[in-house]
């Protein structure tokens, strides 16, 4: 199941119930030249709207809040080396972080594609 | 995701003579200085940052303030620390205008053609500039801001051969000299200058001509467009001061690195200096400056941004003015001001950067060589 948030995140859920978290398309074309991400520490725990990553463009300082109180599982590592994967492949391998939500139906507020594509077209 | 970007109101800005371009070429627009600029196109500030230093960009700069000074050339020696009576026909001058306590008002180009001066401002400062231009000089001077204007910058090692295809004697135009003549029938004023430490032009034309040489530079295959972004990278890399951001009413020229923009004739006592703040500046060149501009590279990827406080073993020695991802030597590059005791490259010092603790590293300015037309 993928779910988007208003911040431009999507959320896939995961066979073990941890998330995936990534931002859009949309949103590393706002960013632009993606060149460097600064990921948490895998065992955090961090509150809802808290923030969870910062990537940073040539020009810009983008800031990933949290979807919803979770704990930090795994942290995409070749980011470090690679922060443009999140340009060239934002769904894929440029995801961010692996999270276990405190509330797993956490989710259930969120925008499915549809909602998240008429959100997109409103903006 | 939220952006520390703030967005300035988009009233009553305005926009320059090649905007409808910038929107055909697919250009993202930001306010800056009041203008809605291009900060990048379709191919990124990265790609345009790099074709610049392998090819050729062309960059809108129509936003900077054209003024037209008539009266003797030395009365503005009143205003800048620069030699401008000794500035030849053709010819043309950084320098920055100074305040009473020694600080930069705003840098500037001092171009000498055969009937006036020549000066090209910051877009930010236009104003300011324009106010103490009149008030300086004084009713021997008349001080023309030059409207309905463009300013285009070639940039790049293929800049010469583009515009040499136009104007074969623009080719062999040495840096820092400026000419006088027509492009498609429209009067242009060309120099060999930059803002990008690569080889390049500045073309000032009247804004009804902007667009048709545009186009024509962009034919080249060359030339590809960029943006405020790229121009923000490729001016970082060189070494080059943003004014407003690097220099202010705050930094002399000798705290900023620019102890050469000052005449030889006032370093060496031969004429006495008249400039604002004179005093200060030729003391700070004998004795030197309590805090100096430098380059800093930080080991790692993150960029240091302006604002950003350095420690010397937990003492506060300094700041960061400005820094971005220097896409040519892909690490990040930023210059700023430490104490003087901290100015030798290579010396360590520490930033930290949302709650974490770097080590950044004094380094030696440019970033990336010049590579300046001087036959």
């Amino acid at each position: 199941m993928l779910r988007y948030t208003t911040d431009h995140e999507w959320l896939r859920t995961e066979d073990d119930g941890t998330l995936t978290v990534g931002i859009t398309d949309y949103a590393q074309e706002q960013l632009g030249d993606i060149v460097y991400v600064e990921l948490p520490e895998v065992g955090r725990e961090i509150a809802a709207g808290e923030l969870l990553v910062v990537i940073e463009s040539v020009k810009a300082v983008g800031e990933i809040k949290m979807p919803c109180a979770a704990t930090v599982r795994a942290v995409n590592e070749t980011l470090a080396d690679q922060p443009e994967l999140v340009n060239s492949d934002a769904a894929g391998s440029g995801w961010l972080a692996r999270i276990e939500p405190a509330d797993a139906s956490a989710l259930e507020a969120l925008m499915d594609d549809k909602a998240y594509q008429d959100y997109l077209g409103s903006l | 995701m939220t952006s520390d970007a703030t967005p300035e109101s988009s009233q009553a800005m305005r926009s320059t003579p090649l905007h409808g371009l910038h929107e055909a070429l697919g250009a993202r627009f930001v306010p800056f200085a009041g203008y809605q600029m291009p900060v990048q196109y379709p191919a990124g500030i990265k790609q345009e940052h790099l074709h610049t230093r392998a090819q050729a960009s062309l960059f809108d700069v129509s936003h900077m303030g054209q003024i037209a000074v008539r009266g003797p050339a030395a009365a503005l020696e009143d205003l800048v620390p620069g030699d401008i009576a000794g500035l030849a026909v053709g010819q043309q001058r950084y320098s920055v205008l100074t305040n009473d306590a020694g600080g930069i008002i705003d840098d500037l180009m001092i171009a000498r053609l055969p009937e006036h001066l020549f000066l090209v401002v910051n877009a930010a400062f236009k104003d300011d500039v324009r106010r103490h231009l009149e008030h300086g000089l004084g009713p021997a001077c008349e001080v023309e801001m030059m409207d309905d204007r463009a300013l285009i910058a070639l940039q790049g090692p293929a800049a010469a051969a583009v515009l040499g295809a136009i104007e074969p004697a623009l080719a062999r135009l040495p840096f820092m000299a400026v000419s006088e003549l027509e492009i498609d029938g429209s009067p242009c004023i060309v120099s060999r200058s930059g803002y990008t430490g690569e080889d390049g032009f500045e073309i000032a034309l009247p804004a009804a001509a902007a667009e048709r040489l545009a186009r024509r530079l962009l034919d080249h295959r060359e030339v590809a467009a960029a943006g405020l972004g790229a121009r923000d990278s490729l001016r970082l890399e060189a070494g080059l001061c943003l004014s407003g951001t690097d220099i202010d009413a705050g930094t002399t020229p000798v705290a900023a690195g620019l102890s050469w923009v000052v005449a030889r004739k006032y370093r060496d006592g031969v004429q006495a200096a008249c400039f604002p703040g004179a005093a200060r500046i030729l003391d700070e060149l004998h004795n030197g400056a309590p805090r100096v501009r430098v380059g800093l590279r930080l080991d790692g990827r993150v960029p240091l941004r302006g604002g950003s406080v350095l420690y010397d073993a937990g003492r506060e020695v300094g700041v960061v003015t400005s820094g971005t991802f220097g896409p040519s030597v892909e690490h990040p590059v930023a210059m700023g001001y430490v104490e003087r005791n901290s100015k030798t490259p290579g010396t360590q010092l520490s930033v930290s950067i949302r709650e974490r603790t770097h080590v950044v590293v004094v380094a030696a300015l440019p970033f990336v060589p010049h590579r300046y037309y001087r036959p």
